[in-house]
């Protein structure tokens, strides 16, 4: 469960708000203008240095099961990540590796 | 003649883009499920789907809402997801520069990874486009994906309750984020950026308001610029012994 929806609502609009100013930056604000390369150099890691971290600690210690690790959700993990790298397939990925988890919690229930 | 000839540029737009709708109605459906599972009401959920629309960026918010994080880290590190898309605002300057405000404003709010990929691709193959026939492209992309969005979202939201926990789907969020970053991993600066971020994060799990993230994020941005740096000057060293 959540916090309460004070909060709820200060992120949707905090994250509304700052999501437009950042699509809006270049076209609206800032104009033609270059972005250093340094700068630009870094933004290009972006979507690679925040989302695996975050994600990598929900892999390993789920909520679902108090923190202990659960070899379904890590062989689920696996398969998601083999198929997307292997087949560049954002929804193939994530298909296996539900079905993945699934067949394991199948597998491995008594 | 221009009326029938824009309407072809809209609906070209509209084509070349709705293969993604594959992908864009998954997402909806999935964030309006783990969103109500997650504690939202209705328009809540579908508050921040349409305020927002930028998938990555919402589960991101969800995560680290049901982890008890502190607003402000909420924000900013769901804003940190949602940073690349000032390259693709930075990109869009010499094709819609010179557009009205309000249709610079209108570009600005539909600019999602799949309308700008479809869009500046159009753009580098026909350079001949005129402004208006490029904007009226775009809307076209943007009508294709965005509104599938919307819809698939609101159904996940009326169909989140009615679903079991069996299916397991709190690992819903870290499977599509696996998927999404998977494919981008295909260059070695990339793959560093990849692994010091799961490692520091692991790392660096003890400290408070989800500051790890922060820091893991930070560090790993570096790790990918240096790394691509390196490169560069491997690259030219050799070049220069050839």
């Amino acid at each position: 469960m959540m916090a309460n929806s004070g909060n709820i609502w200060l992120v949707i609009l905090g994250l509304g708000f700052g999501t437009f100013l950042i699509r809006f930056s270049f076209l609206g604000i800032i104009g033609g203008r270059q972005l250093p390369e340094w700068c630009l150099r870094h933004l290009r890691y972006v979507a690679t240095a925040v989302l695996p971290g975050l994600i990598a600690p929900l892999v390993l210690w789920p909520d679902a099961t108090n923190g202990e690790t659960d070899p379904s959700r890590l062989v689920a993990a696996v398969v998601a990540f083999f198929i997307g790298y292997r087949f560049n397939s954002v929804v193939g990925a994530a298909i296996g590796g539900m079905l993945s988890l699934y067949a394991m919690q199948y597998l491995i229930s008594p | 003649m221009t009326k029938t000839l824009s309407r072809s540029y809209f609906w070209q737009g509209y084509c070349d883009c709705s293969p993604f709708i594959l992908i864009v109605a998954p997402f909806g459906l999935l964030f309006g499920v783990v969103a109500t599972e997650a504690g939202l009401n209705l328009i809540e959920t579908m508050m921040m789907t349409i305020l927002v629309i930028a998938g990555a960026a919402q589960f991101t918010a969800l995560a680290l809402l049901e982890d008890q994080a502190p607003t402000f880290i909420v924000v900013i590190t769901a804003l940190a997801v949602n940073l690349r898309m000032a390259m693709y605002s930075a990109a869009l300057v010499p094709h819609f520069g010179k557009a009205s405000f309000l249709k610079r404003l209108l570009a600005s709010y539909f600019m999602v990874d799949q309308t700008f990929a479809v869009a500046i691709k159009k753009y580098d193959s026909e350079p001949s486009l005129t402004l208006d026939q490029k904007l009226i492209y775009y809307f076209g992309c943007a009508a294709a994906v965005c509104p599938f969005w919307y819809v698939f979202s609101l159904l996940g939201a009326l169909l989140g309750d009615s679903i079991p926990s069996s299916y397991s789907l709190d690992f819903a969020i870290p499977i599509c984020f696996i998927a999404i970053t998977a494919p981008m991993l295909k260059s070695l600066p990339h793959l560093m950026s990849a692994l010091v971020s799961i490692c520091v994060a692991l790392l660096m799990a003890w400290m408070p308001y989800n500051l790890w993230l922060i820091v893991a994020a930070i560090l790993a941005m570096m790790a990918g610029a240096k790394t691509e740096l390196l490169l560069q000057v491997r690259l030219k060293r050799q070049e220069g012994k050839a």
